[in-house]
């Protein structure tokens, strides 16, 4: 019965092969080869709507258009593409379009206002992280630590070069910084830089020789090498200098953290003070919106935890 | 084997017009149907008492990135739930299957159910088995156009209906009708609607058992969990057939004896079992992969010894042990119970989860870059990312502590405490500060405690990271 059933159930293709090796034929059903029809169908409206074929050193571009603003606020039209998608959803996406009206939200608040509201924080957080990337990170790290001390100031850290108040912080973002210690090479002796810099190692708590400290203690002091004119007579800097408060444990200049033992350390600061440093920031007014220098403001003042 | 034919390449359509029929499986079959359909079409418009929030009883918010379900408000954390209750349903879906057979096909599927209400318009319509068959063979004239255009139409107003329902669950349901129908509602639900509609008549309308047949993927894996103690439709071959195989009821094969005595089987070979079935196979051929389990031919063969006054149960639910031994099909197997354990273990603990949903969320991951920051004070200083979230029904007030590090000081600007509307999301930045002992090099776990305001009378939420301390 079962046998009998199968009989009539499965039919073979009529191919034998040694004698009884037989193939079953179970054909498809005949709609499923209307549903390969209707993949070439949909493959031809494909080609006809959207980018498809290369021709010669270009490609047909199809029907379908995206339209978008230029740079120049001009209203273009090309064939459709994902890069013409991305710049019109950016323009006039719904996402795109809340975050702007967020933007204009924040731009108009106060500092103090903004500061004071979770919401806008985490928004000034979020696009703040964005904005730094594109525009900070290049030099001073993606997370606002740069690779190295000594190349770019570290934003992380609770020390400011030149002041952690919104206020500064948005005068440095605005209009830049020239941060200038000059060479000491060829204006002290070789035995002063040695006196100095033990002088400079010891305030941080340092293991140093106590008598070239003192000698250097004095020669900070003194008109001949007039370091307290920048660094001020506690040796603690200024912010309207952008000069680095040598008593404390960050080093923005020598990599002293690093340094294997004390004459490596010593080493690193005698570099410094024979010549010098020059570091500059550009000033980045004009090229970014004044909402754009407000989250930046807020959100480098809430890296280092502001002043 | 015969060669006669020439072999084919593509099967072709055999057109199927199941017969209606009545019995103790069609009745329960239209409960269910009844059931399922009043849950499906109904739900949405139930209305519910929440403090905030929508006053639907169900309702998939998409844009708010809630779903509401009675009390228990499903927020984007909970994702795993439905891991487990997907895995619930497969478990169940075994278990069901390795006992009873294709009993999700027979009853609950929605391609049976939505199929059995398209057949049932059908008929309706155009009538009885014999009359659909004439009506399909007779050449087109003013009433088969009719009869045919009103059936597609009926089709197309469930299967509307059927699309239009399922939209109503992502929205508020009263606003989003009018909202539809005066073209204001989202181009989504258009769509959706728009598909539904066309699958529904499609797949319940045109396509019916070549789903089940051809599409399904649970038709075919189905053999792995049947074994000889399975239920399954079958015929009752020994009986059916006799010595001498099945036989009409002839002139002198009208009672039982007459035919016992002929050598002839209690099968009168009327053929109404095959009539009845939605896929249009003959269950006396056997367990065939087309069989949806919908026991309708049991029903038929019923009601046709019914009529004679002979024993029910020539087509009837069975097993391959009980087949071919005459035992009785044993339920407690090991894969059965392997089965269950999985089922209640998995069931328990989405129970239990959903039992002790947290009032609020709260998450600590570290910033990584830097990993840590040595400050002006020679103190090594950690930050973090704090989201929180408030699923409580009131705004909800929160202090941040510190725990497991002893001289550690927990710095978040601002938000040392904050206030957290019913809903609320919020993205805080954290810092640790600490003086090492020891530069070790090494990361230490720290807790950040979240306590609510006493007025809240909730338990304060904890959430272990680490502190990492650099080599010196």
């Amino acid at each position: 019965m079962a046998d009998q059933s199968q009989q009539k159930a499965v039919q073979t293709t009529g191919h034998a092969w040694d004698g009884d090796l037989q193939e079953f034929n179970n054909p498809l059903p005949r709609w499923w080869l209307w549903t390969f029809y209707a993949t070439v169908v949909f493959a031809i409206v494909y080609w006809i709507l959207y980018p498809a074929w290369p021709v010669g050193k270009g490609y047909t571009k199809g029907l379908a258009t995206t339209t978008f603003e230029s740079a120049d606020g001009k209203e273009v039209t090309t064939h459709w593409n994902t890069r013409a998608e991305f710049i019109r959803d950016m323009q006039s996406g719904e996402e795109a379009l809340k975050q702007r009206a967020y933007l204009v939200k924040v731009g108009s608040a106060s500092y103090e206002q903004v500061l004071n509201d979770p919401d806008m924080m985490a928004f000034a957080q979020s696009m703040g992280r964005v904005l730094f990337a594109d525009n900070c990170a290049a030099c001073h790290g993606l997370g606002g630590t740069p690779a190295q001390i000594g190349s770019y100031p570290n934003l992380r850290d609770d020390a400011w070069l030149w002041g952690g108040s919104i206020e500064r912080i948005e005068q440095t973002i605005r209009k830049g910084r020239l941060g200038y210690m000059p060479p000491f090479g060829k204006v002290l002796s070789e035995a002063q830089i040695d006196a100095l810099a033990n002088y400079v190692l010891g305030l941080s708590g340092n293991p140093v020789d106590k008598a070239k400290a003192a000698e250097g203690d004095k020669l900070f002091h003194s008109d001949q090498a007039g370091c307290y004119a920048c660094h001020t007579n506690s040796a603690k800097g200024m912010y309207a200098q952008g000069s680095a408060n040598l008593t404390d444990q960050v080093w923005t200049v020598a990599d002293v953290p690093d340094a294997t033992d004390i004459k490596d350390k010593l080493a690193r600061v005698k570099a410094v003070i024979r010549n010098g440093i020059e570091r500059h920031m550009p000033a980045w007014e004009g090229r970014l919106s004044d909402e754009e220098i407000k989250l930046l403001t807020v959100y480098v003042h809430s890296l280092g935890g502001g002043q | 084997m015969p060669e006669a034919e020439e072999p084919q390449l593509y099967a072709p359509r055999q057109s199927i017009f199941p017969r209606s029929v009545k019995g103790r499986f069609r009745r329960l079959k239209w409960g269910l149907l009844a059931l399922a359909y009043g849950v499906y079409f109904l739900l949405p418009w139930l209305r519910w008492h929440r403090e905030s929030g929508p006053d639907q009883a169900v309702l998939f918010d998409l844009v708010g990135r809630k779903f509401y379900l009675f009390d228990l408000v499903v927020y984007p954390q909970d994702i795993f739930w439905l891991a487990g209750l997907l895995m619930i349903f497969a478990y169940l879906l075994f278990f069901v299957t390795g006992i009873a057979g294709r009993v999700f096909c027979g009853y609950f599927c929605f391609q049976t159910l939505w199929t059995d209400v398209f057949i049932f318009m059908e008929r309706l319509i155009q009538g009885e088995r014999p009359a659909r068959i004439r009506l399909s063979k007779q050449p087109w004239n003013l009433a088969k156009i009719v009869k045919v255009g009103l059936t597609h139409l009926l089709w197309l107003l469930v299967a509307f209906a059927t699309g239009l329902t399922f939209v109503l669950y992502w929205g508020n349901a009263p606003d989003l009708v009018v909202e539809f129908f005066t073209g204001k509602a989202p181009f989504a639900a258009y769509a959706t609607a728009a598909f539904l509609t066309a699958t529904t008549y499609v797949m319940a309308g045109i396509a019916r058992e070549q789903v089940c047949t051809y599409m399904c993927p649970y038709a075919r894996f189905q053999s792995a969990m049947f074994d000889r103690d399975t239920l399954i439709v079958s015929y009752d071959e020994a009986r059916g057939e006799g010595k001498k195989g099945r036989a009409k009821l002839g002139r002198d094969l009208k009672t039982e004896e007459q035919r016992e005595a002929a050598g002839v089987g209690d099968c009168i070979d009327c053929g109404y079992c095959v009539q009845v079935c939605p896929t249009g196979i003959d269950i006396r051929n056997g367990l065939q992969i087309q069989c949806i389990s919908c026991a309708l031919c049991v029903d038929a063969c019923d009601t046709i010894m019914d009529s004679l006054g002979w024993e029910r149960g020539l087509v009837a639910y069975s097993s391959q042990r009980e087949e071919e031994g005459g035992e009785k099909a044993r339920l407690l197997r090991p894969k059965v119970l392997g089965y269950a354990a999985v089922l209640v273990v998995a069931v328990s603990l989405l129970a239990w989860s959903v039992g002790h949903q947290a009032p609020f969320d709260l998450t600590v991951s570290q910033v990584r870059q830097p990993i840590f920051t040595l400050l002006s004070d020679g103190r090594i200083e950690n930050a973090y990312e704090v989201k929180v979230n408030n699923k409580t029904n009131h705004s909800l007030g929160l202090a941040f502590s510190l725990e497991g590090l002893p001289g550690g000081e927990l710095d978040m600007g601002r938000f040392r405490h904050v206030v957290l509307r019913s809903g609320q999301r919020l993205r805080l930045s954290a810092r640790i500060k600490a003086r090492p002992k020891v530069f070790d090099g090494k990361t230490h776990p720290v807790t950040i405690v979240a306590t609510p305001d006493p007025g809240a009378k909730l338990p304060p939420l904890k959430h272990e990271t680490v502190f990492y301390v650099p080599a010196s």
